[in-house]
């Protein structure tokens, strides 16, 4: 499947943004791990910009990142969103409230737990009517996310957002789900080439084993192991290198029980 | 879209196990819903609760994945004879080569909510025995069914509230298109929890009494679990008498509000509409829709001025969900098979609580039962965050 790269967003540990991050994913700079900063989206109207918690905080910014360096209306491109979780702090009040006699949930909390509230949000802020899915699938919810987008611009001819992001519980559940960091990235993909595109990818499925890509520093390499939608990391390094004149690569991740995911990536022209 | 052939399926929710229950209970007007005694939950209200879901057993190498929702989805598995069809199909495509997209809104959080219950009073600690990946996260379901059935196809959970497990037929039929896979077990799971029953009911949306779609004094929804099935396979190009076809599917948002509808319905019409533009089919084709018809003043409101707005008044309406409660992220699945089981017998079902329909709403809606030869059926399913999902299922051609 074939997937033209028009706009990336990035948001993670040491990673502010996919424009402050490409130096630091080609190794031309250090990687420094700091927490992620997350505000809520200016696009939302002031009651939905309240109601924000940190898993529409981080996709939106993600989201709207990829949106605007592609130069397109969101209100005109389907979106995919993953992540491993619905919001996890949201989940968490929810389950000590259910412990208790009372059981009096808050509404704007219910409706905040379900796992395409960040879809919701990111339609209501930005009016699009297009198709949208949530989905997850545990460690894999990145890599299977970067197969329905693909999927759709390949088999459906949409551009699509895909948004993803995973951020961590709190505890107890942090301790039976670990979780590194807040991290969220986006890509938007369509399925012919155009002037602004970055680069090109080709997506297929393989049944083999070869080896999984990993991050060559330490530190990211954390970060990829430890978040499930850092598993993106080596994609998005590769990006970062072809972006700046690299030459072709090839990405493979992990999708078990039985499968990878290979991605070539190659500058848009071909 | 090219037509996909939906060769088997199943289907448990509080009418009973298999098709035959089902259809049993759609004729007699035998519904599901009775007052909730459900855990330990003390709310004034009646729900669709499936029997025996206590004493299912997962096989010994999966018993790690066991909780309410994943049982649900193991008695629907053996129901049907539709574990039986998925292996005949592994063993003719090959098991990489069948992929896996389910539905569910809450996977097994009851799991969570019982575990949190018996935190450690002095460190906080949850039970040894709770195990978040193969129960509470999302992703479970998909991953017990991929197990259960020996399918090693990309497998993934849709998470779309309750319009989740209609809007897996429309990932099944982009990778079956892409070429990923040859085939798919679309449907999936959702069971009663807490977080569902006392979250409708801080959202003032839960009836006292079975729910009443459509009726004049219908006072919100009746909650229900459910699971179930389908297995899409590329449409023969000389197809036996008798196969149904996913002919088509259509998806839009709201982008209105997060728990409530668009008050004219645009999304759903817009679900609707693609549906339609994706099976090549004209309005006047479609002979039933199931509507989503969840019982709540605004949403039933709505979703008649997307269907009088579109199909005009003519065509036969009505929502399952007076039957089996609003089943949540399984509506999707349930209904579409109620329409594919209507489709296949002339069966249209009626509306079993529904005693005086509300005068302001338009649709042709059906209180009883009627009976005809029907060509093409349309099911409706929408969710929280505006999320929408329209299906059209008929004979193949």
């Amino acid at each position: 499947m074939r997937a033209y790269v028009e706009g990336i967003g990035l948001l993670g540990p040491g990673l502010p943004g996919w424009e402050q991050s490409r130096a630091i994913l080609t190794g031309d700079c250090a990687y420094v791990a700091s927490p992620a900063v997350l505000t809520a989206s200016p696009l939302l109207p002031p009651a939905e910009r309240r109601r924000s918690v940190p898993t529409v905080k981080l996709a939106m910014a993600v989201g709207a990142e990829a949106l605007e360096q592609a130069g397109r209306d969101a209100a005109t491109v389907a979106t995919v969103f993953t992540s491993s979780s619905g919001d996890p702090d949201t989940l968490h009040q929810i389950l000590e409230t259910l412990a208790t006699q009372e059981r009096d949930i808050s509404p704007t909390r219910f409706h905040n737990s379900v796992h395409n509230a960040p879809a919701g949000y990111w339609s209501i802020a930005t009016r699009c009517r297009e198709p949208s899915t949530s989905l997850s699938a545990h460690d894999e919810s990145f890599q299977s996310g970067l197969l329905e987008a693909a999927a759709e611009v390949a088999a459906d001819g949409w551009t699509v957002g895909l948004i993803a992001y995973d951020l961590p519980y709190p505890e107890p559940l942090g301790k039976v789900r670990p979780i590194t960091g807040a991290f969220g990235t986006a890509l938007v993909l369509t399925p012919q080439p155009t002037g602004r595109c970055l680069a090109c990818l080709d997506i297929d499925l393989s049944r083999g084993d070869e080896p999984v890509s990993r991050m060559a520093d330490i530190g990211l390499e954390a970060l990829r192991v430890g978040n499930p939608t850092a598993r993106a990391l080596p994609l998005l390094a590769a990006l970062a290198r072809v972006c700046a004149g690299g030459s072709p690569e090839r990405v493979v991740l992990d999708l078990p029980p039985s499968g990878r995911v290979v991605i070539r990536v190659d500058a848009p022209c071909c | 879209m090219q037509p996909l052939a939906l060769s088997h399926m199943s289907i448990v929710s509080s009418l009973g196990a298999g098709q035959d229950a089902t259809l049993d209970a759609l004729h007699t007007g035998r519904g599901g819903l009775k007052p909730c005694s459900f855990e330990t939950v003390t709310l004034d209200t009646h729900i669709g609760e499936v029997d025996g879901v206590e004493d299912v057993r997962l096989p010994d190498n999966l018993t790690s994945f066991d909780c309410r929702n994943n049982r649900l989805a193991e008695m629907a598995l053996h129901r049907d004879g539709f574990a039986d069809a998925v292996a005949s199909a592994r063993e003719r495509y090959g098991a990489g080569r069948i992929g896996v997209f389910l539905g569910t809104s809450t996977s097994g959080i009851l799991s969570a909510e019982l575990a949190f219950r018996a935190r450690d009073p002095r460190t906080g600690a949850l039970p040894a025995a709770f195990n978040f990946a193969t129960t509470h996260s999302t992703g479970s379901l998909a991953d017990f069914v991929r197990h259960r059935l020996g399918l090693e196809g990309p497998a993934f959970v849709v998470s779309s509230a309750c319009a989740t497990t209609s809007k897996v037929f429309a990932n099944a039929a982009r990778m079956i298109a892409t070429g990923l896979c040859d085939a798919a077990v679309v449907g999936g799971a959702d069971s009663l929890c807490l977080t569902t029953l006392y979250g409708f009911h801080s959202l003032e949306l839960v009836s006292p009494t079975p729910c009443r779609p459509f009726d004049a004094e219908r006072s919100g929804v009746s909650l229900g679990e459910g699971a179930g099935f389908a297995l899409l396979e590329r449409a023969d190009p000389n197809p036996a008498p008798g196969t149904v076809h996913l002919l088509g599917t259509g998806e839009s948002n709201d982008a209105h509000h997060m728990s409530t509808p668009h008050p004219e319905g645009l999304g759903a019409r817009l679900a609707m509409e693609r549906a339609l533009a994706s099976a090549g089919l004209r309005p006047e084709d479609i002979d039933y829709v199931n509507l989503h018809g969840t019982a709540t003043t605004y949403g039933d409101a709505a979703e008649d001025q997307a269907i009088t707005g579109l199909l005009g008044a003519r065509t036969p309406v009505s929502s399952t969900k007076g039957y089996t409660g609003h089943t949540l992220g399984a509506a999707g699945i349930i209904e579409a098979i109620i329409s594919v089981l209507a489709l296949r017998t002339g069966l249209i079902p009626g509306s079993p609580q529904t005693r005086n329909l509300d005068p302001a709403l338009r649709s042709r809606y059906l209180q009883a039962n009627e009976t005809g030869r029907l060509d093409r059926v349309m099911t409706n399913s929408f969710g929280f965050g505006g999320s929408n999902s329209s299906l059209i299922f008929g004979w193949a051609a």
